[in-house]
């Protein structure tokens, strides 16, 4: 057998079976090695789809956040958003790949080409109405403020609903989500030192932070509502029932508001769940016109 | 070809130099957990990621595959391995004095994660690091985030340069 020269040779070789996949990394996927067997009573099909309501939603606020790179108020923020975006989109790829190894891979296989993992076609070939993501990670950026308003919301629903995680009975997902605790931590106190500095800040950062915050409340409605699937899951030890984290997340975000000399607003009325079933405001389809667009013209592009 | 009989593995795994981090090895990160010979012959190999979203996996896994080739072993299976989570504790005492050598603080202690609700950190971040240029332990904190999602940007007041610090986790 010939050896490689290069490393780029050895990567070239690691993805035969694959080509370059160009929109994915094409060489490494993130569950490879690790038993993806679910444990006995568990529906591995709704596993698979709880797996696609966090994956969602973090790849979508991932891309979110992406939408600052050249626009970030400061240099050191830019790499900052950079960074917390790259956090989730890590955790996206683990999820979605967990969800296509329990076969839950949606219309997406009928559109992706065989070569193309599933965490890709998961990612690329899925329309809007095949999302599970929430409106909090959906809805436009808005200004700065806004922006990591949303992130101190969605980062500390997400790190209370992972911290709990930590104890699914599917190892996979307790594995996910204690890796992702210490990440969402460093996430969800960077938005809170932003508000802090914001709101505590000058007349003008005051009324950005206070009116990014008043847009931010009404998309926590259907949060903390949970699906029939999410609560036969919570039932079965898997998933977390997302109303049981509604007074952690009121708390910590009451301390941080409180702190910025910002006013509480109220809290919305519970909804019933839509983006978990695939209800989604216009907005996603069009951030989704951009993430998948070159994935969908080229569906076999190489490099 | 296969290997000689004195080739051990683990040695030519520990040797791989992390990506980003070329002055460490992926043994003195804590990257590398495992390197076995199988019955049939296959050399399998477990890392584990530092972040999740850690950009250079793919890289590591390939340069794993490539020193093991080079060293006659032809069937290498590099396998991820998620749990338990990767800490900046597992960075050995080598691999500290190699990062300070490097220009790179490193990590202080790792927040212990209990179980239960995560602790909000409102203030400016209690952790220090000394500076790696000149000594000097009058350092502040830039930003947590850095050019690679393992390190944060700090300044020396001392001599005023700026440095990285791989920060806790």
């Amino acid at each position: 057998m010939a050896h490689e020269e290069t490393v780029y040779d050895a990567l070239g070789n690691a993805q035969e079976d694959h080509g370059h996949w160009a929109f994915g990394t094409g060489f490494d996927e993130p569950l490879a090695g690790v038993d993806t067997t679910v444990p006995d009573g568990i529906d591995p099909a709704e596993l698979g789809e709880y797996c696609l309501m966090l994956g969602d939603d973090a790849l979508v606020l991932a891309q979110r956040l992406t939408q600052w790179i050249t626009a970030s108020p400061e240099l050191e923020e830019e790499v900052a958003v950079a960074n917390v975006a790259l956090d989730l989109l890590g955790q996206a790829r683990l999820l979605l790949a967990r969800a296509g190894s329990v076969g839950v891979l949606g219309r997406s296989r009928e559109r992706a080409t065989e070569s193309i993992p599933d965490e890709d076609a998961l990612a690329y070939f899925r329309d809007a109405d095949e999302f599970r993501c929430t409106a909090l990670v959906a809805a436009p950026n808005g200004d700065f403020a806004q922006t990591m308003a949303r992130l101190l919301v969605a980062a500390t629903v997400r790190l209370a609903v992972f911290a709990r995680l930590r104890d699914s009975r599917d190892p996979v997902l307790a594995a996910i989500a204690a890796k992702g605790v210490n990440e969402l931590a460093y996430h969800r106190d960077h938005a809170a030192r932003w508000v802090l500095r914001l709101g505590d800040g000058t007349d003008e950062s005051h009324r950005r932070a206070q009116a990014g915050v008043a847009a931010v409340w009404p998309l926590l409605d259907d949060v903390f509502t949970a699906t029939d699937l999410e609560r036969r899951l919570t039932d079965a030890g898997v998933a977390v029932d997302p109303s049981t984290v509604r007074d952690e997340v009121h708390g910590v975000l009451t301390e941080v508001l409180e702190r910025a000399t910002l006013t509480v607003p109220a809290w919305p009325a519970d909804a019933a769940p839509r983006g978990r079933l695939g209800e989604h405001g216009p907005e996603l389809a069009e951030l989704l016109e951009t993430l998948q667009s070159l994935a969908r013209q080229h569906p076999a592009a190489t490099w | 070809m296969s290997a000689p009989v004195t080739v051990d593995p683990w040695e030519v795994a520990a040797a791989v130099t992390d990506p980003e981090l070329p002055m460490v090895t992926l043994a003195d990160l804590g990257v590398l957990r495992d390197v076995r010979i199988e019955d049939d012959g296959a050399v399998v190999v477990e890392i584990t990621p530092t972040y999740t979203g850690c950009p250079a996996m793919g890289v590591m896994r390939a340069d794993l595959v490539l020193a093991l080739h080079r060293a006659g072993f032809d069937d290498v299976d590099v396998r991820t391995v998620l749990s338990p989570a990767w800490s900046t504790d597992w960075i050995s005492e080598a691999g500290r004095a190699k990062l300070a050598a490097g220009g790179i603080a490193p990590p202080g202690k790792a927040p212990v994660r209990a179980t239960g609700p995560v602790p909000l950190q409102l203030g400016p971040t209690r952790r220090t690091a000394a500076c790696p240029l000149c000594g000097s332990s009058d350092t502040e904190e830039l930003s947590e985030f850095g050019a690679t999602a393992c390190k944060a940007l700090r300044r020396c007041r001392t001599c005023r340069e700026p440095f990285e610090h791989v920060k806790e986790i």
